[in-house]
């Protein structure tokens, strides 16, 4: 049956000019607006459920931007085209960058937002793996204050979070890396542009020669969450072979049918990921 | 009860406007349907096609996903505000030139997604226009002959300095 776009007349849309305002509003039940780049679509389609939103794209307390010494803060309203032009972000954190310029067309980017990316907490989303993999945090707040949890503890179950109802994503902290640091960064979708993930593939690894001193490896679209593929990253550190890792990384993903793709394909690319990362990053010959 | 929608007011290709209209509805349904300018089209409504991309103070958007509220205060382009009067902008032209509009539905959204990359990247290459262009999505299958028509605008707009 054809979607029926949903009647506006059915919804409460009000406007956050400060912080204050939109966790007063969050507090009161209405739930957060930005980019529009998820909550339109399932307005079109006629599957939008809750009625009274507040938009806080004019917040400026959550659009800031900040490179500290050994942390960058993305407000929660940066946009992937923010993420793009900022010098400092796209050459420190790639896989973000990257993770930015292949999400959507540029009309997309310049109105999508990373709080809206995690909030919204689709798996297949594209930031995450990134985000994981750097050992991001997300600071809430509410009228209750803020609070700072772990990215890897954010995500609970499909389309869930930690956050409570009255919570807004206010920023994302990630600690600035070592220079030396190699990432790969890979979404497989049914084409380049402007698709969503099957599977996306982060990583990224400190090394000192061919030894490998630390790595992170984060997937989405293998789990109802974003995941780090942890028993895969101690088989490397352990210098196990290129297979005992591939099976390490096969246990720790539960991918499923569904509308974009199925389980054996998705663990075929996720297996053929994890072999391009160790092959051309990871271990050098 | 709610309130009666109040006047959102913004200008669309220099014209100030304050249409009395629900601030959530799409900036393209405000667009069509309140200030009967058509030219801006509906293709998928979930900001896959950019069949609905206009300019909102110079940045492009695809306006089936931006609720009218967030457009207070803004200049909006329209691909009716490309021309000057009779006078076709040169991206228009150049469309027409090089045969870039087949059926003409994506092409509104093409010309505004084109003007964008024109403004913001000063000697764009074809790598350059086929990333601008990701978002906009056209059924005729007339890609070629579309970013023909968007390098031609280029060469033009650059005072024919572009070799191809």
């Amino acid at each position: 049956m054809a979607a029926v776009r949903g009647d506006v007349g059915d919804f409460e849309l009000v406007t956050a000019r400060t912080l204050g305002e939109a966790c007063d509003r969050v507090a009161e039940g209405y739930k957060p607006l930005a980019g529009g780049t998820d909550v339109m679509v399932l307005l079109s389609s006629g599957k939008l459920r809750h009625p009274k939103w507040v938009d806080i794209s004019g917040v400026d307390e959550l659009r800031q931007v900040r490179a500290d010494e050994g942390m960058f803060e993305m407000g929660a309203l940066t946009t992937y085209t923010g993420v793009r032009r900022h010098p400092l972000l796209s050459r420190e954190l790639p896989m973000l960058a990257q993770a930015a310029s292949e999400t959507g067309g540029i009309a997309i980017q310049n109105r999508g937002t990373l709080g809206g990316n995690i909030g919204n907490a689709s798996p297949a989303a594209d930031s995450p793996p990134a985000l994981l993999a750097y050992g991001a945090e997300v600071v809430l707040v509410s009228r209750r204050g803020e609070r700072t949890v772990p990215y890897a503890t954010f995500h609970t179950g499909y389309k869930q979070t930690v956050a409570t109802p009255d919570e807004l994503v206010a920023r994302i902290l990630v600690p600035r890396g070592d220079p030396g640091r190699v990432h790969y960064y890979r979404k497989v979708g049914p084409r380049r542009a402007q698709a969503i993930s099957k599977v996306c593939f982060a990583a990224c690894a400190d090394r000192e020669g061919a030894r490998v001193l630390g790595v992170k490896i984060a997937l989405g679209g293998v789990a109802p969450v974003p995941i780090r593929a942890l028993e895969a990253e101690q088989a490397i550190l352990a210098g196990e072979s290129v297979e005992r890792v591939s099976a390490a990384l096969a246990r720790g993903i539960v991918p499923i049918d569904d509308v974009r793709s199925n389980a054996l394909y998705r663990r075929r690319v996720a297996d053929n990921l994890l072999r391009d990362f160790l092959r051309h990053v990871a271990l050098p010959s | 009860m709610l309130p009666a929608p109040g006047p959102i007011e913004f200008r669309v290709n220099g014209v100030a406007r304050a249409p009395c209209v629900h601030p959530m509805r799409r900036l393209l349904d405000v667009l069509r349907e309140d200030l009967a300018l058509t030219g801006t089209k509906e293709g998928c409504g979930e900001g896959e096609c950019g069949a609905c991309a206009v300019l909102i103070d110079g940045q492009l958007v695809d306006s089936c996903l931006v609720p009218v509220a967030q457009v207070r205060g803004c200049d909006v382009t329209t691909i009716e505000g490309m021309a000057d009067g009779t006078s076709l902008a040169v991206i228009q032209q150049a469309f027409i030139d090089h045969g870039g509009a087949q059926c003409g539905i994506c092409t509104p959204g093409m010309i505004l997604a084109a003007r964008e990359l024109l403004d913001r990247v000063s000697r764009p290459g074809e790598a350059d226009i086929r990333e601008a262009l990701a978002g906009n999505i056209c059924r005729c299958t007339g890609y070629t002959r579309i970013f023909e028509s968007v390098l031609k605008a280029i060469e033009l707009e650059r005072g024919g300095g572009r070799a191809r």
